[in-house]
């Protein structure tokens, strides 16, 4: 715990000197990145410690980014005015669920009740159920194709395929202004810290205890009393409010939310970086979150071919190689070597 | 009365467009429920066979004359699948046994790779197949059904018995041949098989490479009715799972019951709806059907108390 109130100032003096130590095209990344590590933060509860990989954070993502892009696109017309999307689709009148995404905090607040609710109405109603594991994370999966897919084609009231975009100003301040740009960005790094610092927090409790007994032997937590299925669904709510914030500061970080950033390559990309990170650490997940996404930025523009075959082999790199160090260790032990049977340890 | 007979007809046609593609999700997911019952490992390189085969397809097309390429690009398409499914195998899948979560990254990360070789190699732009011309036309049942203009093509029409002729031969080889029966015997209880002498790692190899092999084969026919782009196998993948949660894990019955059900639901939906409404209002069924069955249409019947 004293580590970790250590490494959490550390990270809080670089991450406030770095506006005047980088280009601001590097910063307004590092806000992006920052904000990705939210997400993978919160597969840090979700997988890390309930033991759920959810392959469909790309939802609550890409939620609290359209949240936050309808209130852009509106605060930036007058009172009857349409966004420019829907007059180019023969959109009429604001549709209904549009109107509150005025008020900036109805906004904010949506970024992340949704996504929370979603991801608690989700898991509860499989969770209860027993649906598990590797079915949970191919459910999740699905919804991210469905969900990419129905804002892809519901142009008039989302933007299609390009998205929401074109943004002017928030809560009165221009985009264009360098101070502005810096303040979003402390103000990005001030969340993770914070996210970071109640995680740990909220680790030692009782909560995150039951969490961590029912990912060792989710039976045994059931047989001693306690209600998994809402430990679980509390759980990646958590993960769906962290990745719902951080869809929301990525989405004024970078000017743009479209379905690129909510389908299923996204989604799983979300999970390479907690992988990285090591999935039961947070510090891991902003660290990873950051540093991938500078290879990935620098890699992708001097070779954009490249990617693909780069993020595909630290897939099987970062699964295969602990793989096949515990069978070695196993060897030398002189257990024999015929590898793990399915019923050994649950992923 | 000539709108009601105009409705009917294209809902049969609709109908007739879902089964052919619930026959390729069938061959797509036969294998992955396959190498899921089998060794508990989610495979999801396994839409990238299907691109293989499809691939597979375009090559003989390029290369042999029109009437007779089918003949070599499906037998094609089911050899590459089943040894890129083999070398995966022998490479990634075999150390990571007993991890499912695992497999899926690792997997992942291979079919990117495989994805963007593909796109290196053919373009990012589909390739088109033109099927020969004894598959060319269209049977119409315009005048001897009393609902109105029905047409069936004959391509579809092939792609549907192959699948069915493809899914009765799995069947007949897990029931009649000594390799089938070990193969269903590993399926029920790997340590007992071990114990009576039966190799588990080959029979998982064999299993893995038969489940590539109906992917590319599916690829192949699948080629003669849509274009190959490198990103086809993703468009399938999720389907394909969606099929085997639907279906019950690790049940081929339950996956080809479900791929049919599937197919034909979504068909009749987009008929109602568009395309991307169809795919949410399937999901959102396939969430409300598992709150009644969580294990799916066919379960196979187990007492392990924890399951993975």
């Amino acid at each position: 715990m004293q580590r970790s109130l250590v490494a959490l100032l550390l990270m809080a003096v670089v991450l406030t000197v770095l506006p005047f130590l980088v280009t601001p095209y590097d910063l307004s990344l590092m806000g992006r990145f920052l904000a990705v590590g939210l997400v993978a933060l919160g597969l840090v509860w979700a997988w890390g410690y309930a033991g759920i990989l959810s392959l469909g954070q790309g939802i609550f993502f890409g939620l609290g980014g359209y949240a936050i892009a309808m209130h852009l696109k509106l605060s930036a017309l007058s009172p009857g005015e349409l966004p420019d999307f829907m007059v180019w689709n023969g959109i009429e009148a604001l549709p209904w669920w549009w109107a509150p995404f005025r008020n900036p905090a109805f906004a904010m607040s949506m970024a992340v009740l949704l996504p929370a609710t979603l991801a608690f109405t989700l898991g509860i109603l499989l969770f209860r159920r027993r649906v598990t594991g590797v079915y949970f994370s191919l459910i999740t999966q699905a919804l991210a194709l469905a969900f990419s897919t129905l804002l892809i084609s519901q142009q008039g009231l989302t933007g299609g395929f390009n998205g929401l975009t074109n943004f002017a100003s928030f809560l009165g301040q221009s985009f264009a202004d360098p101070i502005f740009q810096r303040g979003l960005y402390w103000a990005t790094a001030l969340l993770v810290l914070l996210a970071i610092g109640s995680s740990l927090a909220l680790r030692s409790t009782h909560f995150g205890l039951v969490l961590r007994a029912l990912r060792e032997g989710e039976n045994r937590t059931r047989f001693l009393g306690y209600d998994v299925a809402l430990y679980k669904a509390a759980a990646f709510s958590l993960a769906g409010f962290l990745a719902g914030l951080g869809g929301a500061l990525f989405t004024l970080h970078a000017g743009v939310v479209s379905p690129a950033f909510v389908g299923v390559q996204p989604s799983i990309e979300f999970v390479i970086w907690t992988v990285l990170g090591g999935k039961e650490s947070f510090f891991g997940a902003v660290l990873a979150s950051l540093l991938g996404g500078f290879v990935r930025d620098r890699v992708s523009s001097l070779f954009p071919d490249l990617w693909l075959y780069l993020v595909g082999g630290l897939f099987v790199l970062v699964v295969l190689l602990p793989a096949l160090r515990s069978t070695y260790r196993k060897g030398a032990k002189g257990v024999q070597g015929h590898g793990r049977l399915p019923q050994g340890r649950r992923a | 009365m000539n709108d009601i007979m105009g409705e009917w007809a294209f809902f049969a046609n609709q109908t007739f467009n879902g089964l052919s593609v619930a026959s390729i999700l069938a061959l797509v997911a036969v294998g992955l429920a396959m190498s899921f019952g089998l060794q508990r490992v989610i495979n999801m390189a396994h839409g990238e066979w299907l691109m293989l085969g499809g691939y597979m397809a375009y090559l003989a097309h390029q290369v042999l004359p029109l009437p007779l390429y089918l003949l070599a690009a499906l037998p094609l398409g089911f050899v590459v699948g089943a040894l890129a499914a083999l070398l995966l195998e022998v490479a990634v899948i075999r150390h990571l046994y007993g991890r499912p979560l695992e497999t899926l990254l690792a997997t992942w990360g291979v079919s990117l790779i495989l994805q963007q070789a593909a796109r290196n190699a053919f373009g990012p732009v589909g390739v088109e197949v033109a099927a020969p011309t004894w598959l060319a036309g269209t049977i119409h049942l315009g005048e001897i059904s009393l609902l109105g203009e029905i047409s069936l093509p004959w391509v579809r029409l092939f792609v549907i018995g192959l699948a069915a002729a493809a899914l009765m031969g799995l069947a007949a080889f897990l029931r009649h041949t000594t390799l089938g029966l070990q193969l269903r015997a590993v399926s029920q209880n790997r340590e007992m098989a071990a114990s009576l002498g039966i190799h588990t790692r080959g029979v998982d190899a064999v299993a893995f490479a038969l489940g590539g092999g109906l992917a590319g084969l599916a690829g192949a026919a699948l080629a003669l009715i849509a274009p190959v782009t490198p990103t086809v196998g993703q468009s399938y993948i999720v389907d394909a799972f969606l099929v085997v949660i639907l279906g019950g894990v690790g049940s081929l019955g339950g996956a080809a019951l479900a791929a049919l059900l599937l197919g034909l639901t979504s068909a009749t939906l987009q008929g109602l709806t568009s395309v991307s409404l169809a795919k949410v209002i399937l999901l959102f069924l396939v969430v409300l059907f598992l709150q009644l069955r969580p294990r799916g249409l066919l379960p196979s019947r187990t007492r392990a108390l924890e399951e993975v």
